[in-house]
């Protein structure tokens, strides 16, 4: 029998010394290096101000002492395939995360040793007392050296330890875990939905501490709320519980068309009302998220739809920003002629829309027909030559140059005035664009443009043998995603008031980039959620985030972020069926393969009488 | 696949016309640019020369010659950079946008390298020890990062679409930059100042160079010979052409393509390094961003000169250096355009672009495998 044996039964554990021991040895490396790059990279010292739990758990120290879990989980964990033998978890797991753990302790006990002898400073910033302090804990060279061997060694036992759990078990962790840390870092919003407009201090009392991060009873509450909830999803898991979600999934014809209605009017009056119970760091948080909601629709059109990847999306967004910021501004360059009116946001509105097309139409003809790959590049050209121009003092008598072009009304509609001081009239400003957008990029999914796009991005050479005109198809979507970006520039520019070249710097296509990723290329809902996550949580390129702290980090994060979507999730958090299925396809076909395998095997067995021995 | 091609068989479409209006455009305003400079070169009185910008005062011999030396010794950087791109493009396929990233990290490890050196008063006393072991430490850091890129995040995609490479590449390029700014800070960071003696100016044939950017031309070309005789006479050199040509042929031939894979990324890397610390002893400065736009130049400098051919990388770093330096002042101002060297970037970049619309496999001709060509 020469494939490999189908198994439902599992091969015995393992004792605990039978270790692989090189990959242990590895792993343990690699987690020192990661822990003496995180020190290094300053994360423990300036995320200590943010406290998780008072007093005992700073997010500092967290951003250290969640690696060792990781790792110990991770040594141990094998990728099983259909068909492939599978070994039950024991002591081996287990003792292979503590060693890890311990490797890694002692990495950062060598750090601790070198920060107090050496001063390294020059190269390495953050090379620093205070950093040496934060390690010891405090408490001295001594309790430094021996604490982070033995702390590694927990930690690596309980991420090893997570094998050997149950199933249930190990959701309901992973619940009680992230209930915590999601009440700790949404801490700012959701004091601000209770104690805003609603009378619900004593909730926020009882959770947080007056200075900042949760208090002990507040965090024994959400871990045991995370805890029920946990609970709940395992018996809705064993359908001993019904879920809402299980119900849905079951409707079908009428009865699901008039549950997506119910869903879509709820999600329209929450959006409606929430704004009313935040207060303003929030609602502009939702603000900022909301434009990024409506630049990475753009993006998801070029590149989740029609798979271009257009590295100079910005451009767009510079070009709605600035047409709106000359066409409204009484202080814009001084070279304009007369007859360019100073007109309403709406009159420029439209100018933005005709000059959004033009832009798209010029900078795709010329690069729709090169391979995807310089397309990339020359989008990028394109978008640092506009900026370029936008800076230059050539045209500075338009644009204003470095200076940029200041004092841009807000948008008036007669009885209230949007501006940037009111982020809640922005939000729904915002909102009104990025339903449009969202009902837009849904009809255009489905209709025969959308489904063109799809054919270009799976396979262009037959998309264009099927007749599609693949030049035009493509255009279509640089001019419709140019179009959603200059109607997030347009009010940008009339949130903040005043626009200057460095807001439209190539960071911004590749964070919008990273959202779309991550979110996941080709699904609206994925997008929203990218953007919500990423813009909410962490940040975007120059507006903070809910985790202000992270500042530094950010820009670090999304590039690691890129590169771990990419290797091991390329079709997003939130996938698109097709598009998985587009980059999974050997995958799925090894699993057709081995799946054949087994089924001429089993049938060989039964022929013969034989029965595979495990 | 040019478009030239096409329009034979296909008829003309709206972008096919669009397309030859740019061509004609662009070539217009480059060929034009340059007679007006030349009519005003030639007699400042001349009434053609300035129609189009009386105020252009044109340059004198000496200035010329400045921006031409600058000009090749920033391309010959440039070149240095390019064949990493061209190599691994020739290879695998795929541009990978974190090169340039490489570059970087060569430029500031020669910078933390120099400045420990000055400390120990070595810098000054003996400089040309110091420079070999700092471009020495500068190899060994970048081929590094391009070995442990490879290994990383391109290995495990080999096969996937063509685009995922490359969107793995920019998180690279993004995670490698912020990786320098948490560790070494976001500031510029200076290098240590030249020996008096290396940065006169000195006569070599007719041309008054400055001994740095001679030095920097030198070291460029040494590198490059190196690069020629690994690629031309060695045995891994034809394994890696072998590769470039036809992988699964090269691995029935006994190669060990990933073996050669790797050593593709070292040696681009190694150049780029070099190329770093020419950047440092250039500019004397260097940030986290320092490897972004050389990258991307260094990139149009492989697609101008050919992608895949090695001698094209060079002479499109050359062309596109020279290009750069010279075409805001022989172009761009006689078109009445002001504040010119603001626009030196964006003359790169429409480079790129005017190359890739009239001629897209490169001055002296792409070599790839049919695969890539596609």
């Amino acid at each position: 029998m020469s494939a490999p044996m189908a198994t439902n039964e599992t091969l015995p554990a393992r004792a605990a010394l039978d270790q692989e021991w090189r990959k242990v040895v590895n792993h343990g490396l690699l987690l020192a290096l990661v822990l003496v790059f995180v020190s290094l990279a300053n994360m423990p010292v300036s995320l200590d101000s943010r406290m998780i739990i008072e007093p005992m758990l700073s997010m500092g120290y967290l951003s250290l002492l969640w690696i060792p879990v990781v790792m110990g989980f991770i040594v141990s964990s094998e990728k099983v395939l259909e068909g492939i033998a599978y070994h039950a978890k024991g002591a081996r797991e287990v003792l292979a995360g503590g060693l890890v753990g311990v490797i890694g302790g002692l990495g950062l006990s060598l750090l601790v040793i070198l920060i107090d002898n050496f001063n390294l400073r020059d190269p390495l910033v953050n090379w620093s007392p205070a950093l040496l302090d934060l390690l010891q804990f405090g408490n001295g060279i001594g309790f430094g050296v021996i604490i982070w061997p033995v702390l590694g060694f927990g930690l690596g036992v309980f991420g090893g330890a997570l094998h050997i759990f149950t199933a249930m078990t190990r959701t309901i962790v992973g619940w009680v875990v992230g209930a915590v840390l999601g009440v700790a870092v949404f801490e700012t919003v959701i004091i601000d939905l209770l104690t805003e407009r609603l009378p619900f201090e004593f909730i926020t009392d009882w959770f947080y501490f007056i200075r900042g991060g949760l208090s002990q009873q507040g965090a024994v509450t959400a871990a045991l709320i995370g805890g029920g909830l946990g609970y709940l999803r395992v018996l809705a898991q064993r359908g001993v519980v019904p879920t809402p979600v299980q119900d849905y999934k079951q409707l079908v014809g009428p009865e699901r068309t008039r549950a997506n209605t119910i869903i879509i009017i709820t999600c329209g009056v929450a959006t409606a009302i929430l704004p009313l119970l935040l207060g303003r760091i929030t609602n502009e948080l939702l603000a900022n998220v909301g434009l990024f909601v409506l630049l990475a629709l753009g993006l998801n059109v070029v590149v989740g739809l029609a798979g271009i990847l257009d590295l100079g999306y910005v451009a767009f967004f510079a070009v709605g920003g600035y047409a709106t910021a000359i066409l409204t501004s009484p202080n814009r360059g001084d070279s304009w002629p007369d007859w360019v009116p100073q007109s309403h946001w709406f009159a420029a509105l439209l100018v933005v829309i005709l000059l959004a097309i033009l832009t798209g139409l010029f900078i795709g003809a010329p690069v729709i027909r090169m391979r995807g790959d310089y397309l990339a590049i020359v989008t990028l050209g394109f978008g640092e030559i506009i900026r370029l121009l936008f800076l230059s003092d050539w045209l500075g008598g338009y644009t204003g140059g470095a200076q940029g072009v200041t004092n841009i009304p807000g948008v008036d509609l007669g009885f209230v005035e949007i501006k940037g001081t009111d982020p809640r009239a922005i939000f729904y400003l915002v909102a009104v664009f990025c339903a449009l957008a969202i009902y837009v990029s849904w009809r255009l999914e489905k209709s025969r443009l959308g489904r063109a796009w799809m054919a270009i991005r799976e396979d262009e050479s037959v998309a264009e043998a099927m007749g599609i005109n693949t030049v035009n198809v493509k255009l279509m979507a640089f001019v419709v995603g140019a179009v959603l970006a200059s109607f997030s520039g347009a009010i940008f520019a009339a949130k903040v008031g005043s626009i200057f070249p460095t807001s439209f710097i190539i960071l911004v296509s590749i964070v919008i980039l990273v959202v779309v990723i991550v979110g996941g290329m080709g699904n609206i809902l994925g997008v929203i959620a990218g953007a919500a996550v990423l813009i909410g949580v962490l940040g975007g390129p120059k507006q903070p985030g809910l985790l202000a702290e992270f500042s530094e980090f950010k820009l670090l994060i999304y590039g690691a972020l890129l590169i771990f979507m990419m290797l091991k999730r390329p079709e997003g958090l939130v996938p698109n069926v097709r598009r998985t299925r587009e980059l999974h396809q050997e995958e799925f076909l090894q699993d057709a393969w081995l799946r054949s395998q087994v089924d001429a095997d089993e049938q060989d067995g039964a022929a013969s009488g034989e029965v595979a021995p495990a | 696949m040019t478009a030239a091609v096409r329009s034979k068989a296909a008829p003309r479409t709206g972008v096919d016309w669009f397309l030859t209006f740019m061509r004609v455009g662009l070539s217009f305003f480059f060929i034009s640019g340059v007679i007006m400079f030349v009519l005003q070169q030639i007699d400042p009185q001349n009434p053609i020369a300035g129609v189009l910008n009386p105020d252009a005062t044109g340059l004198t011999a000496d200035q010329f010659e400045g921006l031409i030396i600058s000009g090749l010794s920033q391309g010959a950087m440039y070149g240095l950079i390019a064949l990493g791109y061209s190599m691994v493009y020739g290879v695998l396929g795929f541009i990978n946008f974190a090169h340039g990233e490489v570059f970087m990290v060569g430029a500031m490890t020669g910078m933390i390298t120099s400045n420990k050196l000055e400390e120990a008063g070595l810098w000054e006393d003996a400089f040309f020890v110091s420079l070999v072991f700092i471009i020495l430490v500068a190899i060994v850091c970048s081929t590094a990062t391009a070995v442990i890129m490879e290994r990383v995040a391109y290995r495990p995609l080999r096969g996937s679409p063509r685009l995922i490479p490359l969107i793995t590449s920019i998180g690279v390029s993004f995670l490698i930059q912020n990786i320098s700014i948490v560790l070494l800070g976001p500031g510029a960071k200076a290098y240590p100042s030249l020996p008096e003696w290396l940065s006169q100016k000195r006569t070599v044939l007719f041309l008054e160079v400055e001994g740095t950017k001679l030095m920097v031309i030198l070291v460029a070309a040494i590198s490059m010979a190196g690069l020629w005789y690994l690629v031309e006479r060695t045995k891994t050199g034809r394994a890696m052409r072998a590769v470039a040509e036809d992988k699964e042929i090269a691995s029935l031939m006994g190669i060990d393509v990933n073996r050669t894979i790797v050593t593709t990324f070292a040696v681009g890397g190694a150049m780029a390094g070099v190329a770093g610390i020419l950047w440092g002893i250039l500019f004397r400065s260097v940030i986290h961003t320092t490897g972004f736009l050389p990258g991307i130049k260094a990139f149009s400098a492989a697609v101008v000169g050919g992608i895949g051919n090695l001698g094209g990388a060079m002479a499109g770093g050359l062309t596109l250096g020279s290009a750069e330096s010279l075409a805001p002042l022989m172009v761009l101002e006689p078109w009445g355009i002001n504040g010119v060297s603001q626009l030196r970037d964006a003359v790169a970049f429409l480079v790129l672009i005017f190359v890739l619309l009239v001629r897209p496999t490169g001055l002296f001709g792409e070599r790839l495998s049919a695969e890539d060509r596609a």
